[in-house]
């Protein structure tokens, strides 16, 4: 367990030797470094598509009397013009995650037909020979609408009388999803502490760098389509758009090239693909679409939106007995992508965490309302569990005079009672949280922290420390149990590893990557397995036409599923490698060796036992002997006398065919699909220090502490780089990124001017560590990363910020915690205690 | 962006006759014209590109710094002389935007766009600047006519701006999270004559303005703490997402007092205050 | 449409361009310079970052005809074709400071004019440096470090 407050050991690993938790320098860097990547958009730039735009509505619910695209098709340059009469043919966006429950799900359409329902619905598609010809075509396209009344928020949607989005679901409550456990109502009854609150959790943007891209091209000379589209899930994408078009898979090839991030937001399945595929197919040319960024913050999904009531039931000594929640999510306008499961299934399942609570109830309520429909962002639904339950072991600490550390230790599950089972239903499979909670308080110095606390206070200034721990069920599975909460994709994942004749191999993996460093991460799977060098694999994702199998990157769970699958099939070539390997040096498989790429007998002998050199022998007389009577020439003879066995002549031999075990076809080719029976859970705790200035609300976040454990870990480097990247925006939703709307659905946020990015200055260097308590759950031992570090930091962020301005009678601050929004809690606590004055404190 | 007619002037005088035609813009750095293109906030149909004629020298001049509107923000902030004499201005201008605007915004581009929240603006106010034009020198107070609109007429362009050297000065802003700009700013100057002149940027919706009653009560002691008992009117300040008309008004008082501090400091010039990085122990107190 | 004519990463380039195309649209679709990327429409993310007469410069807030007779560098010509990677490409692959790569030639533009400039700067000037280039993957941290070594490196060969 490393303590070091700067990078772990990161040297680079040795040239030999198995590269499995070394940090192994990424092998696509050189090409992203030379200006060499390939997103969509390159590929856009480089053609000759036509380009495509969206009408988008201006109103967030309205109805849409008429669409006159008369004026807009005859305009210089305009090639089509789409709008929902054209797609009467054309099936809805496909919601793949329904909560169970719900009455009916409202799709989305991929053009607006008779409503709109949010600002930025696509109405009508305009493809023409340049961007600036289908802007001006859009202005042309005349459209009437007839405004009504919108939802903008939750609480509202569900007031009687309040404006309905869906004819079919009263009060725009799409479903009502509860778990239980135990016996909440006695928790209560009993409680000698009770604490209830509630609490907001922000909708944010997920805004990776790079923008939605699509670029289609439809041959109608073979009827086929290559479909290029930024897409998280290439597989679970072609199906969609297959069947939204009425396009036969084997017709169909979805590349997703290199893609600038995700997070989320390319997990949905949205309505330019289907637009620009249809164009394509329509006009015979390729079709070309690329999200500005304020496009982005209408027209791709947002993340989070909860109100959040919770009530805690606890003993004196801290012991947590019962814990109560009622959810209102926010689905957005339509059910669409993975949105309405996320807060029923992760959420819901997830608010006991990493603690021991016997009694739990949780009430999930999907709404409906006029605005973006929300997706997964970046832990998708654990993170507003953990930020709702790391809240209120915060208020519960406050409530009962406890160290916060303290209350969560007490109520851990132990490492002895895992694998343990939640009230709820989940089970958290292995991890040892208070192990892992004494690692960051000494990587933190937290008790050095509190006096240094206690002394700035005196001063008149004010240092808040916040802790928050987390679990996090990563990698979803198995795919038997998905259709049981609505989940309608699979769990497992398919690698197909094959070795070239001079012994270099090709992954083809269904995983997908944004950025987290697949091509070099499986390479090295695989790679520890064949006894190659990591650069001597490469990794072939997203293109259906290349890996005909996959789910796609999400819930963590590339490594745990995917990179399990690369093991599994690499073993299953490795077991056929030794047996040529046998076959070539007389010896029985078992009996070999295999070391930095060499199969060599165990016994160190050139001679092999005398009763399998007798079989051998015989079995070579007699094959030379029958080839010698059909062709009347003779077999080269065998080599038997080499004492040692590379791959590569393994995987030359197996490519030519010469010298083979008897019955043994030729090949090194091997899948494997890997479902997992159960979820592993990640785990951390995360330690915030922030300084806050109560004359401008400004908060300096100093430091932050992260210990994750991501069970076994392939590369440092990257699991490094996951934790930064995801603590950033963790960060950024609890002190500055909000989607804002106003009453009416109207949004008040539509570029980087309105939205908040955490900035380097904003952030300091991130101090980890790590334990490693490995899954059984998969041979690898390895849980999720990928979203661990969000979901633990938004809630310590918050956390610090109240513990700071607890002394200052501070009991809430408005979420995101911006300068402003500290400054009025201040304010308003002031104003409580009855203290005027506008400037020291 | 629709398109337009691009002329590089080759003098003055040439840029002027284009300039003076309608729907004419002049580009200089274009970080602020630009983006309005880009938005479509204007349309003009001839981009007359004037940053090769404009003058660019940074120098003393009679008691004041004269500094070329063709000045790069960059280089007015590692100017030396500007640096030695008027450090608050060289760290004001060091602190626009990031980087690469200041490698190509200008001293005149800032000026003429006045943007509610610009920096340059307070500072104009505070020193008491004279821009200078190709037709006529005018008062700073007088040149800045409301949010972004100046006293130029059609054709007339800024070639320079002189700021008078100050016994002290100081600009303190705070940013707005998302925009990176200034949500309210400050810039203090003890004038060379003693009298004190404080111009606040980004609080009123119409833009930089001087403070008169935070400068009456400076008259009696150039201290921070002779402002704790004034202050900002709500009426007509600017409200956003991140700051609305009570908290921007906080804003001010505050940063009006830190800025009278660091002008007294033992190293007066510029402190920026961001959501997330540190506090600026020192120039609160 | 008028014509335009410049140096891109050494060589001379002659083409024309309606007055309205941005500078980074020209490299992308008439250069095919696809390295230079766009990440917003306000001028604050950093992606298009290229240097123009050995200054970084926001490609996505220049026309293409403000930049005649400029000499122009992209992230495809800081390191030499075949050759090996600028010192600062390679303190980025050394420290894991890119994951996704789209605000990367950015990044790696902008760091090599703050290190030209400030020769060895700290981390809280590089972190003051890096307010106009934003990166959604790697929370700063590496890219801070790898900034830090990549301009310690570039002083070591300008020795």
């Amino acid at each position: 367990m490393d303590n070091q407050t700067q990078n772990p050991d990161l040297h680079p690993p040795a040239a030999e030797g198995p590269s499995v938790g070394r940090p192994v320098r990424r092998l696509e860097d050189e090409r992203l470094l030379r200006g060499g990547s390939r997103y969509v958009s390159d590929l856009i730039a480089t053609s000759d598509a036509l380009r495509v735009k969206i009408l988008r509505s201006p109103h967030a619910h309205a109805r849409i009397l008429a669409v006159g695209a008369t004026a807009a098709r005859a305009m210089p340059g305009v090639v089509a013009v789409l709008t929902a009469d054209d797609l009467a043919g054309v099936g809805a966006l496909p919601c793949d995650w329904q909560a169970p429950g719900m009455i009916a799900v409202p799709l989305h359409p991929v053009l607006a037909r008779d409503r709109a329902r949010y600002v930025g619905e696509p109405i009508a598609a305009v493809a023409a020979e340049s961007a600036h010809a289908a802007e001006d075509a859009l202005a042309a396209i005349a459209v009437s609408y007839e405004v009504l009344l919108a939802v903008a928020e939750q609480e509202a949607a569900i007031e009687p009388g309040a404006a309905q989005l869906h004819d079919a679901l009263p009060n725009n409550i799409g479903y009502q999803f509860r778990r239980e456990g135990g016996d909440v109502e006695r928790a209560f009854a009993e409680a000698e502490v009770v604490v209830r609150r509630r609490l907001t959790n922000n909708r944010v943007a997920p805004s990776p760098l790079e923008g939605r891209v699509v670029l289609s091209e439809f041959d109608p000379v073979s009827g086929r389509l290559v479909h290029h589209t930024a897409s998280q899930l290439p597989h679970p994408h072609a199906r969609s758009l297959g069947a939204c078009l009425g396009l036969p898979l084997h017709k169909l090839r979805l590349v997703a090239p290199d893609i600038g991030g995700g997070f989320g937001a390319k997990l949905c399945f949205y309505a330019e693909d289907v637009i620009c595929a249809f164009l394509s197919m329509r006009t015979g040319r390729p079709c070309a679409w690329s999200e500005g960024r304020g496009e982005s913050f209408l027209a791709t999904t947002h993340g989070r939106d909860h109100i959040q009531y919770a009530e805690i039931a606890a003993s004196r000594d801290g012991r947590i007995t019962g814990f109560r929640s009622r959810l209102l999510a926010d689905i957005g306008a339509y059910a669409i992508g993975m949105g309405p499961g996320v807060p029923a299934i992760n959420t819901g399942f997830s608010v006991s965490g990493p603690y021991n609570i016997p009694n739990v109830a949780t009430e999930v309520v999907g709404v409906f309302t006029n605005r973006t429909p929300t997706g997964p962002y970046r832990g998708a639904g654990h993170p507003e569990a953990t930020f709702l339950l790391e809240r209120m072991v915060d208020e519960l600490a406050r409530e009962l005079a406890m160290d916060p550390a303290e209350v969560r230790r007490v109520n851990f599950v132990s490492p002895s009672a895992m694998p343990h089972r939640m009230p709820t239903g989940w089970t958290l499979d292995s991890g040892d949280y208070a192990a892992n909670l004494d690692a960051a308080l000494e990587l933190a110095g937290y008790r050095a922290l509190r006096a240094r606390q206690a002394a700035l206070r005196a001063e008149g200034r004010f240092l808040g420390i916040g802790v928050a721990t987390f679990s996090e069920s990563s990698g979803v599975g198995p795919s038997i149990g998905m259709g049981s909460v609505g989940f309608r994709r699979a769990g497992h994942e398919s690698a197909r590893v094959v070795v070239h004749a001079d012994g270099s191999a090709t992954v083809f993996s269904g995983t997908m990557s944004t950025g987290q460093g697949h091509a070099t991460s499986l390479a090295q799977v695989a790679a520890d397995v064949l006894g190659l060098a990591p650069d001597e694999v490469e990794v072939v994702e997203g293109d259906t036409e290349a890996v005909p199998f996959g789910t796609g990157t999400f819930n963590s769970r590339s490594m745990a599923i995917g990179g399990t699958a690369v093991y599994e099939a690499a073993r299953k070539l490795l077991d056929k490698a030794r047996k040529i390997a046998a076959h070539k040096l007389q010896r029985r498989p078992a009996d070999l060796t295999f070391e930095d790429g060499v199969f060599r007998p165990s016994d160190g002998l050139g001679v092999i036992p005398a009763a399998a050199h007798i079989g051998k022998k015989v079995e070579d007389k007699v094959v030379h002997a029958v080839f010698r009577r059909r062709m009347g020439m003779d077999l080269p003879p065998s080599d038997r006398e080499a004492g040692t066995v590379t791959f590569a002549d393994v995987a030359r031999e197996a490519h030519l065919g010469h010298d083979l075990p008897m019955g043994m076809a030729p090949g090194l080719d091997e899948t494997d699909f890997f479902d997992p029976v159960d979820m592993p859970s990640a785990y951390g705790t995360h330690i915030a220090v922030v300084e806050v200035d109560p004359e401008t609300g400004q908060v300096a976040l100093l430091r932050h502490v992260v210990v994750d454990d991501c069970g076994r870990i392939i590369n440092p480097l990257l699991v490094e780089g996951q934790l930064h990247g995801g603590a950033a925006q963790g960060v950024g939703q609890a002190l500055m990124e909000a989607m804002v709307h106003g009453m009416g659905g109207e949004p008040m946020v539509g570029s980087f001017e309105e939205y908040a990015m955490p900035r380097a200055a904003d952030l300091p260097s991130f101090e980890t560590g790590h334990t490693e308590v490995p899954t059984k759950l998969n041979p690898l031992g390895a849980k999720g990363v990928g979203e661990g570090a969000t979901i633990g930091a938004t809630p310590a962020v918050v956390n610090a910020v109240l513990d700071a301005l607890a002394a200052l009678g501070v009991t809430e601050v408005a979420m995101p915690m911006t300068p402003m929004h500290v400054w009025r809690a201040i304010e308003r606590a002031r104003e409580a205690r009855g203290t005027k004055g506008g400037g020291d404190a | 962006m629709h398109d337009f007619v691009y002329h590089r002037a080759s003098s003055l005088d040439e840029a002027r006759r284009l300039g003076a035609e309608e729907a004419a813009a002049f580009l200089a750095g274009g970080q602020t014209l630009l983006r309005d293109l880009k938005h479509h906030r204007r349309t003009p149909t001839s981009l007359v590109k004037i940053s090769g004629v404009l003058p660019r020298e940074i120098d003393l001049r009679d008691g004041g710094i004269r500094i070329g509107a063709g000045a790069t923000h960059a280089e007015v902030a590692i100017s030396e002389v500007v640096r030695e004499r008027l450090p608050a201005l060289a760290g004001l201008a060091g602190h626009i935007g990031d980087p690469a605007v200041r490698h190509r915004a200008t001293l005149g581009g800032a000026v003429v766009a006045h943007e509610i929240a610009g920096d340059y603006p307070p500072a104009c106010l505070a020193l008491g600047a004279t821009v200078h034009t190709t037709g006529r020198d005018v008062a700073a107070a007088e040149f800045f006519a409301g949010p972004g609109r100046t006293a130029l007429e059609p054709g007339e362009i800024v070639t320079a701006v002189t700021f008078p050297v100050p016994a002290k000065a100081a600009y303190v802003k705070f940013l707005n999270p998302a925009a990176r700009y200034a949500m309210a700013g400050v810039f203090v100057a003890l004038a060379a004559d003693g009298r004190p002149r404080l111009a606040v940027t980004a609080a009123r919706a119409d833009g930089a303005f001087r403070w008169r009653e935070a400068e009456a009560a400076l008259a009696a002691a150039l201290v921070g703490d002779a402002l704790r008992e004034v202050r900002m009117p709500l009426d007509g300040l600017a409200e956003d997402l991140f700051a609305d008309a009570a908290y921007r008004g906080r804003l001010a008082e505050v940063l009006a007092r830190r800025a009278v501090s660091l002008a007294n400091g033992a190293a007066p010039g510029v402190a920026v205050f961001s959501h997330g990085s540190p506090l600026r122990i020192g120039v609160e107190r | 449409m008028p014509d335009v004519s410049m140096t891109v990463n050494g060589r001379a380039v002659r083409g024309t361009a309606e007055g309205r195309t941005l500078l980074v649209e020209y490299l992308r679709e008439h250069l095919h310079l696809t390295g230079t990327h766009v990440g917003c429409d306000t001028t604050q993310c950093g992606a298009c970052v290229v240097h123009v007469d050995g200054l970084a410069v926001k490609s996505c807030t220049m026309l293409v005809l403000e930049c005649e007779g400029s000499a122009v560098t992209t992230i495809e010509g800081l390191a030499p074709h075949g050759g090996s990677l600028h010192p600062m490409q390679a303190a980025f692959r050394e420290h894991h400071a890119l994951q996704c790569g789209y605000c990367t030639s950015g990044m790696v533009m902008m760091a090599v004019d703050i290190a030209r400039r400030l020769d060895e700067p700290d981390e809280a000037t590089i972190r003051e440096e890096l307010k106009g280039n934003i990166c959604r993957c790697t929370g700063y941290h590496n890219i801070v470090t790898a900034i830090v070594a990549g301009a310690k490196a570039m002083a070591a060969e300008r020795e």
